[in-house]
This record gives C-alpha cells, structure tokens and sequence, in this order.
C-alpha cells in the first residue's frame, strides 16, 4: 500500500506545489489551526484586559481595538469558513464521492496559495506601524476616518474571497460530474450536501461583500463617497452590503459543521440518519431564506420600520430548517448503538452547545427585544456559542473522526479525553457569565467599563474560563502533532463505517484515492448499518 | 382527499389558529393594560420586561425538551456489543411527510407566535406619545450633548455633573445624530437603545416611571475612548426637574449676555 506521507519522505517543495486534495486539505488544516492559535492568543489578551476596570495591559484603547480586529477577522475568514470548507471539503468530500480528485486540482492548488497570502497579509498588521483597528465588521465612516491601515483588511477579504469563489465553483463541479457511478444525489452523505449548500451561499454572497470592501478602499485612500454623507454618501450602504454576505456566511459555517455531526453519530451510532430526505430539504431550505435576513444585524440603525418587522419573520422561520436538521440529527441517535471515541464526545459536546447558542438566538431575532440586547455581552455570548464554540468544536469533530484517515494512526488517548473535558469547562465558564451581564446592558467591545463596576466579578469568571480553555487547546493541538507522528496505528476502517472514505481506500489514501474505480451497488447507502451490501474494499475492524 | 392533502390541511390549519391564538392573546395581555405612566401611556420597558420573561420560558422548555432527549439517547443507546448496529425507523412515504410537516407546523406556529407578541410591543416603541418632551441628542468622539431647546445644551463629559436630566412621569423623546462617527445611544435600565450617524436623524422614546439615576453609554465601536463614552440619566420628580431647567435657562442667558458684549 501506498503511504505518501512516510514512504517518500517529506519534501517541501512537493508540498507547495501539490495538486492533491488531501495534501491541499493538509495545509487548510495547518493554516486554519495556525490562525486559532493566533487569534487564541488574541481571545487571552482581550478577556486578560476586561478582567477588572480600568486598564490591565494597555496604556490606550487602540491595542486592545487591534486585539479585537485580529481577533474576529481571523477566527472567522482564517479559521471557521477554512478548516470547514477548506480542510475538510477538501480532504473527504472527494473521497466520500468516489472521485479521484476534485475537477480542478490547479485550481485548488491555487486557492490555497490564495488563502496563505491573505493571512500573511492579515500577520502584517502585527509589524506595520498603523495596523487596522476597525473590528472585523468595518463600518465606515469609522474605517474610513481612523488612522489605521483598513487597507489590509480590504486585501485580505479580496484574496479569501477569490480563494473561496474559485473553492466553490471547484468542488460544485466535482459533485455534479465526478461522483462515482452508482452514488446518486440522494445518496450523498449529508457532509456533502451541506458542503454543496455553503458553495452555492458563497458564489452568490461573496461579490457583495468584496463591492463592499472594495468601495471602502476608494473611499478611504481615493477620496471617492460612497459612505460619506456630508458628500451625498450613504452611511448605511455598507452595514446592508456587509450583512447581506455576512449572514449568509454563519451558514457556511454553520451547514458544513452540523454535516460533521451526521457523519460521525451515524458512524459512531451505526445508525441510518432520521428522514435523511427532510434533513436534504432544509438544508436548501435554510439557503432559500438566508438571503433575507441581514437586517436583524441592523435593528438599531435606523432601518424602516417595516423591514426591521420583516424581516423579524424571516429571522425567525430560519427555525424551521434549522428545526428539521436537529430533529434528523437527534432521530439518529434514536435508537442507535453509539461507540464512544473522542470524535463522539465532541460530537455530543456539539449537541448542547448548538441548543444553547441557536435558542439564545430567537430573542435576538426579534426586533423589540434586540433592541435593549443589540451590541451586549448577550449578542457576543450568542454568537459565541454558534461559532467559537459549535463550529469550533464540530472542526474538532472532524479532525478526531479523520485523524486515522489523514495519518494511519489514531489521535483518542488520555491527552484527547482530558483536553476534551478541560475545553467544555473552559467554554461553558467563559460565556454563560457574559449572557447574565449582557441582559443587565453590559456593552461589547469593551476594555474598561467604570460604569458597571457591578459587573467585575463575572468578568473574573469569564477571564479564568478563557484560561482554562486555553490549556485544553494547547493539549489538543499537542496531543494531534504527537499523534501524527507515534500515535497508534488504525486499521483502515477503524470506527466501521459504512461511508466511501472508510470502505474503499487505504488510510491515508495514495494519489488517485482508491485503488480500483469505485462503484457501488443500488442497495448501498453510506448510512445503512442494518442490512450492509457487501462490495467494501475490506472488512470493518470493530471500534476500540 | 387523499391522505397527503389531509396532513398537509392538519398542519397548516394548526399553523394559522395558533397564530391567530396569538396575536390575540398578546392583544389580550395587553402591554398597554398595565401601565406605570401617566395619562394611559404605556412603559415600554415594563413591556420589555414581561416579553423578555415570555421569551426565556418558551426557549428555556424547548432547550431542556431537546436537552433531556439527548443526553437520555446518549445514554441509552449505548452499544451493548462491538457489532451491534442500530435499528434506527426507516421512513417511507406518508410518514417521512408527516415528520417532516408537523414539526414544521409547530416550529412555525411558535415563530409567528413570538413574530405577533414583538410586534405588538415593537409598535409601543415606535409610536412616540403626543405629550413627550423632546431633547435633542449629538454623539461626539466621545461624549453625548443633549439640547433641552432654549439655549440649554448639556455637554456630557465622562463621569461629570453634566448629565442627561429628565422628568418622572412624562414621556421622553430623543431626536438624535451624530457629527462624526457611528455610536449608539443606549439606555440599559430603560430598554433601549438606536444607533445615531452622522447625516441622519433616529430617535428613541421612553418612560421615566421613578426617581432614579443610571447609565447613559455607547454601544457602537466609535474608536479608541469607545469604552469611556458613558454618562448618566437621573430622573428626577417634576417640580425638581422643572427648576433645574430654570436655573440652565438663566445660565444661558447670562451666557449669551456675557458673549454679545464682548
């Protein structure tokens, strides 16, 4: 068997100008992973500083202001959008086809180039006098006005937006072309799916928000007006271009990490996915609606009367998708036959997390109630506990339930199990305080706040929950690098599943992924436990 | 009719009177009913308030419903042996529909539900009452100036005596802008809160219903003193207030005085 990784050797140079979409989905990984330990360390520095009033480490507000920049932009556009839909659309979509590659290899190659230029862009901040200071939101006229370079923050936008169209238009291609025969689109693991949703959401999204940036760029540094009223401008063009992506965009996080889930509970669970048709459904469903919800992020902005009402309808009815996806993922576990392994854990972990983090979000849906929370630690514990938290931890998902795929070894152990445990404390202990003082009107994007001295000792409690959190990451990112190298060897279909990726190739998979063209039987589905066609490449060996 | 239209009739007829429901219960409850202010208007913040503990009931039995069904199936259906697989329904026909459709109908008759009770309240907010008294509010980097009319300008540094005053018992409207940036007035004990920008006008109304001071702050990222944008509102009883602006007015005319002489 053919193990690229060790029996070549490692050469750099076959690493930067690979064409392969497992290795391409390797350096997603070390990049999106590289830019949360970035933008961690940032997260430490901010709950550091918001520990008590007044100032901890800084001696003026624009530090801390870049803090936050960097922060947001790079768990966002460097983070969640490429270890869900670079690292791991990459790496298992193909192979959960049957495909040999993906339809443009070079232009995948090309995409990730796209995605480490813009965050060498995004680093340059730390080094360059005058780094951008404007949240990851932009609002002019503030990032117009503002001494800091929002230049950089243009750039790196444009290139993960190239980076992503040409992603999308790259793996919609191999879905509709190269699935193997037999593998017809309602047999497509929901990963793939939901994959194919969030592709479609970014090629339709995407210009908006790079016209957004890009008028920001004139405005700024050619004098143009787009957002200057005194100048005929319109100072809320921006705040409806922005949104009108960026919702959209939490569901290209959020579609490709509840797709993670189905694919390892029902593995984990051998359990066939609950009317897995429905879960197809709303997944278009939630794509259908997504483009009429962005004024809820501007209920206090004026809009008319009318649409901020509107658009709280819209807001809402996103339950209903959302509803029918948990209803299908809880129905998997209904009368399963679940095996514990880290992946699992953090697959239930995720559970609870997204029920706490979409239910906090049906108050914010509605205007009259937004209206006192709009811009509180409520909102900012909301939105945490969908990405920073879900999202996050359903990458995690992915990477543990992958792991001896990616590597031929196995990642669970003591290490993965403690960090595991340490990171829900450390969550739960930071956020939940924050939902308590938000509804009592404590502001987001705060680093000092004499005003409310009531609300310190939450503050404590949040601090020491980021401190936490980040001795379990650093656990699971040491437990990982170790792993890869002397973890334990898997066999090829360690946790038994029934998907392609696990029947029908080596772990790690050699160029050209399986060793014979794949195809499959009418009565095979990667979800059927119960009466298993036979035609797998291998035997399944039992999970440990 | 088959059996198809009658699932689909069930559902959607569901839909529509628990909607219906509804809307008339929240007109019922009336936000308007219990109101602490004067001449029959009504507190949008005692409004909020009740809405808010309304909202937390309905999100609070939906997340412990989900929340006890999944940590019972975790448990529950753990694998009895490594070969053991699971026996999950396989569903067919009518009845993928039906799990489809009812849960649909049910998450949906709660959006509108919860879509007509902020309705109702939102038109309370955006409805100034005709009696209000007006002060005019400019957002500067970073601090807030209130105009009373009448030459009385209150400039609001951080933390200084100089702060929003307004009267128990009369509704307040704040006509407001900005000349430089974006910020966001926000009133926390009084449950509200609108982003002001310079080259528009928004505004805000409430009521005060007691005497008491709070905090008056800024809650759209403006810049580096962002955090330091915040001053009070004490409100105060009529007659007392009623002086204060006096003895503003008398200021500023001595001001103007002061100013045209020389």
């Amino acid at each position: 068997m053919s193990d690229t990784m060790a029996s070549s050797g490692f050469n750099l140079k076959e690493w930067i100008f690979t064409t392969d979409h497992k290795r391409i989905g390797i350096l997603y990984l070390i990049g999106s992973i590289a830019a949360l330990a970035v933008a961690g360390l940032m997260a430490l520095l901010i709950r550091a500083e918001q520990f008590s009033p007044g100032m901890q480490l800084i001696s003026n507000g624009d530090t801390y202001n870049k803090w936050l920049y960097f922060h947001g932009a790079a768990m966002i556009l460097a983070f969640l959008i490429p270890g869900l839909t670079g690292f791991l659309a990459n790496y298992v979509l193909p192979l959960m086809i049957g495909a040999k590659d993906v339809a443009f290899p070079r232009i995948n190659a090309f995409s990730v180039w796209l995605f480490f230029a813009a965050i060498i862009i995004a680093l340059l901040g730390f080094v360059v006098p005058d780094a951008p200071d404007i949240m990851w939101t932009g609002y002019p006229p503030y990032s117009v006005k503002t001494p800091g370079n929002t230049a950089f923050y243009v750039f790196t936008v444009h290139l993960l937006g190239f980076s992503s169209i040409l992603g999308a238009v790259n793996f919609l291609v191999t879905v509709i072309y190269l699935r193997a025969p037999g593998v017809t689109w309602f047999k497509l693991n929901i990963f793939v799916w939901t994959t194919v949703a969030a592709f479609v959401i970014q090629l339709v999204f995407i210009p908006v928000l790079a016209a957004a940036v890009t008028m920001l760029l004139f405005d700024k540094y050619l004098g143009t007006h787009f957002f200057d009223p005194a100048q005929g401008g319109d100072v809320l063009l921006y705040q409806n271009l922005f949104w009108f992506y960026s919702h959209p965009a939490v569901y290209v996080i959020f579609l490709p990490a509840v797709g993670v889930l189905f694919e390892v509970i029902s593995t984990m669970g051998k359990n066939r996915v609950f009317n897995y048709k429905a879960a197809v459904y709303a997944i278009w469903g939630i794509v259908a609606i997504t483009g009429e919800v962005w004024v809820h992020h501007l209920y206090v902005a004026g809009m008319p009367d009318w649409i901020r009402i509107g658009q709280m309808v819209t807001t809402l009815l996103i339950s209903v998708p959302v509803g029918l996806i948990l209803l299908s993922l809880w129905g998997t576990l209904y009368r399963a036959s679940i095996t514990y392994n880290t992946a699992m854990l953090y697959a239930a972990a995720c559970l609870f997390l997204l029920l706490v983090g979409g239910l906090t979000g049906i108050p914010l849906a509605m205007t009259v109630v937004t209206v006192h929370l709009a811009a509180t630690a409520f909102v900012h514990a909301h939105f945490h506990f969908v990405m920073g938290l879900f999202a996050a931890f359903c990458v995690f998902t992915g990477v543990y339930y992958w792991f001896p795929k990616m590597t031929g070894r196995f990642a669970d152990g003591k290490l993965a199990t403690l960090s595991f445990w340490i990171n829900m404390i450390g969550v739960n202990l930071t956020f939940w305080p924050l939902f308590i003082i938000g509804v009592d009107g404590m502001p987001r994007r705060y680093y000092d706040y004499p005003q409310f001295p009531q609300f310190e000792s939450y503050h404590h409690l949040a601090t020491y929950g980021a401190y936490i959190t980040a001795v379990g990451m650093l656990g699971m990112i040491v437990n990982w690098v170790y792993s890869a190298f002397a973890g334990r060897k898997a066999p090829e279909n360690p946790w038994g599943s029934a998907s392609l990726e696990w029947t029908h190739c080596p772990s790690p998979p050699g160029p050209g992924n399986f060793p014979e063209d794949v195809v499959v039987s009418e009565d095979w589905s990667p979800y059927e436990y119960e009466n298993r066609p036979s035609g797998a490449r291998t035997a399944t060996a039992p999970a440990e | 009719m088959n059996r198809f239209e009658r699932l689909l009739t069930l559902s959607f007829g569901a839909v529509a009177s628990l909607a219906a429901g509804a809307a008339s219960a929240s007109e019922a409850a009336g936000y308007g009913g219990g109101a602490a202010g004067s001449g029959g208007v009504s507190d949008p913040a005692a409004g909020w308030n009740h809405l808010w503990n309304e909202v937390l009931i309905d999100i609070t039995v939906i997340g412990v419903v989900f929340g006890v069904a999944a940590l019972y199936m975790l448990i529950r259906y753990r694998a009895k042996s490594p070969t053991a697989v699971g026996h999950g329904p396989k569903l067919k026909g009518a009845a993928a529909v039906a799990f489809a459709l009812v849960p649909a109908a049910i998450f949906m008759a709660d959006d509108f539900f919860l879509s007509a009770k902020g309705w109702t309240l939102w038109n309370i907010y955006r409805r100034v009452p005709p009696n209000a008294l007006e002060i005019k509010v400019t957002g500067h980097q970073w601090y807030y100036e209130f105009d009373y009319g009448n030459g009385v300008n209150v400039v609001a540094m951080p933390g200084s005596d100089d702060y929003l005053r307004v009267p128990v018992g009369r509704p307040i409207v704040m006509r407001m802008t900005a000349d430089d940036v974006i910020h966001s007035l926000s009133l926390p004990h009084y449950r509200v809160k609108e982003d002001i920008m310079p080259g528009r006008m928004t505004y805000i109304w409430f009521l005060p219903t007691e005497a008491r001071k709070d905090v008056v702050t800024c809650t759209m990222f403006c810049g580096d003193n962002h955090s330091q944008m915040w001053t009070n509102i004490e409100a105060m009883p009529p007659a007392q207030f009623e002086a204060w602006l006096a003895s503003q007015k008398k200021q500023a005319q001595g001001q103007r005085a002061v100013e045209n002489k020389g």
